[in-house]
């Protein structure tokens, strides 16, 4: 502890305090400024979703529904699912730490289309607003899924908005997608060679390669809902010879890839996370790179099962089945490998890394119960039950949102130029573990029971099991209310960071923190591969230039 | 949780089920928590400061080999898996010939259940355990999903068109019957039971609970003369219409030159739409009864239709037909 | 070569450096768009062979009402369309204004014209109570299956009319600034783009004229 005071403000020019007014934060071009606003964005969002969330589980309690009619809770986890999915998990790593991170990392001064990075912060907020309009006219009761001839024909709620809403968000992940394959074909640094790309890179690359080709079947399906609600014509109403699993495929033909674009850039984080704290290079980089393109590729191979009891062939279901074991062999590859980075590492237990491990518990429990979903035969049991949902949640909020908040923290400093403080942090971390086991376990068993989803009433033998899960809330708010508050106080109040407090090797750690507008003094040429701690010694392996990165 | 098991034949369906979960569950488990306890005790031994050796690290052909261990190993095993489960569950969506074929139609937000002597009920499925119960299911409104956790089964219902499930009861006692896809307002209200009987109380209960004495074919002959489709297809000497006797589930050329079956979903398109599918050497002058039969009356009909075999299906090989 | 690849830095978007690097990145840009147009495109195409293997005859009988010979016309007006598209490319790279001006303008005139040809056909339709909805009214062997395939007529041709709507925006805005700004010519990154753009929608039509238009009974 020195004598001297510490410096309360931060040096020097940057991308924060280069201009203030709300016009340069509202038409900035800059990608770092883009992405804070995605932040405020989603994290609003995310509020909302979440707020649906306490009242529904809460509304669960009682067997008999206590508080809300049936069609308000139709309502409410309709919401709960659109705006978590939509507005909060699709852009959340991709729109927040993808768009502020991926210029550093390829050692390049912002995104090759900085004026459309713009715009589909504006188109988001575009689709929020019709999605926000209808809710608060009136709300949807579909499911987040749409399902029709329910939500073409015989629904009684704001569908067509809420339908353009998503649509109009939906080209802000095409153009973000867009963005992101160009920047990295196109502006990564002299000597950046593909092979020295951060994971993290890689796997946003890969959720890229999705956005752009799945997101359009979403936005010409929800058009042919519109189009069949507005005008009464008959696309998937069989009255009228339209056929409701035609529906069903196209919608999942995006939603399943989706998934994987929740899910890719958070492994991308972890990745980051477990490298950053084991002080190692990640075990098989190659491995890992070509597991995130195949989860890519096969992820759109797969949508099928989801549709095992719909009424489709039973030979396309095998098939479908076949590929989903097939899509999980590339997410174990990369379980394992992060496991196996820890091997003969230098390990600190900083937050970060706490949520790493829980993404890695939780995802391995959720890619798990996967596999049991790709089996046919316990899929029919369990498929519309509280086993998928416990599932996707494992996934969606046990790994995603996990890594999510690793990757806030671990950035942090780089962000803000400000640390968080790190025992709140931790403490933070496992009472979101805890709260989170809490609440969705219990809902395994239930559905292998038989408790249907989307269920407003149920028989009462499930209601302890529910209350049980509705007893995780509590913990889980404190687990995200805590982030909210510590990481906005740090932000203005923290201690100053540095450049590198974790003394990682990445080109954003070689950048001021917060880092200037134009993110490099000189571009720099990198002659190393990723995550260059000291080599291990004793291999086998030529040894790369010990030279660092230089700048000219 | 309450079981039923569902013997059938060889292997059982429910505890087949169950038996794929549990060793799954087992499998899981035990690979998760090697992988936990290899990453706790890697954070133990190498963490920061700690004296353990790091030297010696693997080499690059080291790590590939591990590499293709578990990539290889997992996906054996996975395809092991996939043809466990899926074995059973060809078994699942196959319906038996011989099953007691019982119509189901769902509604928003209700299930009506019709049986061949007659009987309605409104959800609630009495049957006689031992014996393969073989449903036909489909909507009048949306997509629906009759669901009975307890024999492991569920099936989303149409609108439309018909699809088929068929289980087999052995232990009597009353299970839940839930709607299993979203369906509107009051989808969580769409419950009921089967309540599956000894064939003593089931035939008792035949005889006693029904508000109908006519069996759904003798009901569906009714229809089938005040609709007037008795006029051209019972012996018409003005009009060459098909005849119907022994046409279920028979092979139909049509006039496009496809040969299609019989089945349910073809006689209710044959009355709803008949210039679809045209039989070959006949003209498409049937006119349309859509708008003008409901759905309970051309389950009636086709029951009808099907008491008029005349022969025994030409294959009794296959007891199963994967391809209702 | 040509002296475009010294554009003006002012013609340079950040963070681009090079004249050269930046075409390659719009051009490239503009290929991951088209791709994302072929997937949105491809939902419909997939309703339609899903629908047309289902319900072939409908599909056949409700053919015969379509005015093939104005389809005709469209793809013969569509294709002229692109070819002096190309051209105005072309002359936009040599930095020939006055070529590029006209060629625009006879561009611009064939897509309008492929409009009118369209709406006509459209007003036909509307008459003859081929608009699905309410309004319509078909005499046939599966009329609710014939009217899908109007659904998807309407639906996907309008979807490719929409296209060439923003497209003829697309070339009067970059015909009026090419007219009124001399320094337009200097980069031809925007024209080469809505060429890109163009060719596309056009390759829609060759594959919309077929599945519509040349759809008969046996």
């Amino acid at each position: 502890m020195t004598q001297t005071p510490e410096p309360r403000f931060i040096p020097g020019e940057n991308y924060l305090n280069k201009e203030k007014t709300l016009a340069s934060w509202l038409f900035t071009h800059d990608h770092k400024r883009i992405a804070l606003l995605y932040l405020i964005s989603i994290t609003f969002f995310f509020l909302i979703g979440s707020v649906a969330a306490v009242l529904m589980r809460t509304e669960l309690m009682f067997p008999h529904g206590e508080f809300f009619t049936s069609t308000t809770y139709n309502k409410l986890f309709t919401l709960h699912g659109v705006i978590m999915v939509w507005f909060f998990l699709i852009p959340s790593i991709p729109n927040v730490l993808g768009n502020f991170l991926i210029p550093i990392m390829i050692g390049a001064r912002d995104m090759a289309f900085p004026r459309l990075n713009l715009i589909s912060w504006y188109v988001f907020m575009f689709g929020g607003l019709f999605a926000l309009a209808s809710i608060i006219l009136g709300g949807v009761d579909t499911g987040w899924t749409f399902y029709t001839p329910y939500s073409s024909t015989y629904s009684n709620g704001w569908v067509i908005a809420m339908a353009v809403g998503i649509f109009i968000n939906g080209f802000s992940s095409i153009f973000t997608g867009l963005n992101f394959i160009v920047t990295i074909h196109k502006l990564r640094a002299p000597g950046m060679t593909w092979f020295r790309l951060p994971l993290f890179v890689w796997t946003l690359y890969s959720t890229s390669l999705i956005f752009v080709l799945a997101t359009p079947v979403l936005a010409i399906t929800l058009t042919l809902v519109a189009l069949e609600r507005g005008f009464g014509i008959g696309i998937f109403d069989p009255r009228i010879g339209g056929d409701p699993l035609l529906f069903q495929h196209l919608f999942w033909f995006y939603s399943h890839p989706a998934v994987y674009i929740m899910i890719l850039p958070a492994m991308g984080v972890v990745s980051e996370l477990i490298a950053a704290f084991s002080r190692k290079p990640i075990f098989g980089y190659n491995f890992i790179v070509y597991a995130s393109l195949g989860i890519a590729f096969l992820g759109f191979l797969v949508w099928g099962h989801h549709m095992f009891v719909s009424g489709q062939s039973i030979y396309a279901g095998m098939i479908f089945s076949l590929l989903s074991f097939f899509v999980a062999v590339p997410s174990a590859i990369k379980v394992f490998n992060w496991t196996a980075t820890l091997y003969k590492g230098h390990i600190t237990f900083d937050a970060p890394l706490l949520y790493a491990f829980s993404f890695i518990a939780l995802f391995t429990i959720g890619g798990m119960t996967g596999l049991m979903l790709a089996s046919l035969a316990v899929d029919v049991h369990v498929t519309q039950t509280y086993f998928i949902v416990a599932h996707f949640h494992y996934i969606m909020v046990g790994g995603a949102v996990m890594a999510y908040l690793g990757g806030i923290h671990y950035w942090f400093p780089k962000i803000t130029g400000r640390m968080y403080p790190e025992m709140l942090a931790r403490w933070a971390a496992v009472f979101l573990f805890i709260g989170f086991n809490l609440a969705f376990f219990p809902q395994f068993i239930l559905g292998y029971m038989g408790m249907p989803r989307r269920y407003h009433v149920y028989p009462e033998e499930f209601q302890l099991l529910n209350i049980i899960s509705t007893s995780g809330l509590p913990l889980l708010g404190i687990g995200y209310f805590l982030p909210l508050t510590y990481l906005g106080w740090s932000a203005f109040f923290g201690r100053l960071a540095g450049p590198n407090p974790w003394d990682a090797p990445g080109l954003e750690w070689q950048i001021p923190s917060p880092p200037p507008s134009e993110n490099f003094a000189c571009i720099p040429i990198v002659t190393r591969k990723p995550y260059g701690y000291d080599p291990p010694p004793d291999t086998h392996e030529p040894e790369e230039s010990p030279e660092e990165s230089h700048v000219r | 949780m309450t079981f039923a098991l569902l013997p059938y034949e060889d292997s059982s369906y429910a505890t087949s089920v169950d038996a794929i979960f549990l060793s799954l569950l087992l499998l899981c488990s035990a690979i998760s928590l090697a992988v936990f306890a290899v990453i706790i005790f890697f954070c133990i031994r190498y963490r920061k400061g700690s004296g353990a050796d790091r030297t010696h690290y693997p080499s690059e052909a080291r790590q590939i080999g591990i590499e293709l261990t578990w990539i290889v190993i997992p996906f054996i095993i996975f395809v092991g898996l996939f043809i466990w489960a899926g074995n059973v569950y060809y078994e699942m969506f196959s319906p038996p010939r011989d099953g007691l074929a019982i119509y189901v139609i769902g509604k928003q937000w209700m299930w009506k259940i019709e049986h061949p002597g007659g009987q309605r009920e409104i959800n609630q499925l009495h049957i006689p355990a031992n014996r393969n119960i073989v449903l036909t299911l489909t909507s009048q409104d949306v997509i629906h999903d009759f669901d009975v956790p307890a024999f492991r089964i569920k099936h989303d219902v149409l609108p439309g068109r018909y699809v088929r499930m068929w289980f087999k009861a052995t232990k009597p006692g009353t299970y839940h019957l839930f709607c299993g896809q979203y369906c509107g307002d009051f989808h969580s209200q769409m419950a009921g039971s089967v309540i599956v009987m000894s064939d003593i109380d089931y035939a008792a209960w035949l005889q006693k609970d029904h508000d109908t004495p006519e069996t759904l074919a003798a009901e569906g002959s009714r229809y089938f003369h005040s609709l007037g489709c008795s006029g051209c297809h019972e012996n018409s000497q003005v009009v060459h219409a098909p005849s119907l006797n022994g046409l279920y589930q028979q092979p139909v050329p049509l006039q496009s030159g496809q040969i299609v079956v019989a089945n349910d979903d073809y006689l209710r398109d044959s009355i709803l739409q008949p210039s679809k599918n045209v039989p070959a050497g006949y003209q498409p002058i049937m006119p349309s009864f859509q708008g003008i039969v409901s759905e309970e009356q051309i389950i009636a009909l086709i029951a009808y239709i099907k008491s008029q075999r005349t022969t025994e299906p030409p294959n009794p090989g296959s007891a199963h037909d994967p391809n209702p | 070569m040509s002296a475009k690849a010294e554009a003006p830095t002012d013609l340079l978007n950040f963070p681009f450096k090079e004249a050269g690097h930046q075409r390659e990145s719009a051009l490239f840009g503009m290929w991951i768009f088209l791709a994302t147009e072929v997937l949105f495109f491809g939902g419909m195409f997939t309703a339609y062979m899903v629908y047309r293997y289902s319900h072939w005859q409908a599909f056949a009988e409700a053919g015969a009402h379509q005015e093939w010979y104005l389809g005709c016309l469209n793809t013969v007006v569509l294709l002229t369309s692109g070819f002096t598209m190309a051209l105005a490319v072309e002359f936009a790279r040599k930095g020939q204004r006055a070529w590029l001006l006209l060629l625009f303008a006879v561009t611009w005139l064939l897509g309008a014209a492929f409009l009118g040809i369209e709406g006509c056909e459209y007003h036909t339709k509307f008459t003859e109570h081929l608009v699905p909805g309410s309004g319509f009214h078909f005499t046939g062997s599966d009329p609710s299956s014939s009217e899908l395939f109007f659904v998807l007529y309407f639906t996907m041709t309008g979807m490719h009319m929409f296209h060439m709507f923003v497209g003829l925006m697309l070339i009067l805005f970059l015909g009026g600034w090419s007219w009124l700004s001399p320094r337009a010519l200097l980069t031809p990154n925007p024209f080469e783009v809505l060429g890109l753009y163009w060719a596309f929608v056009d390759i829609v039509w060759l594959f919309l004229y077929p599945l519509f238009y040349l759809v008969h009974p046996q």
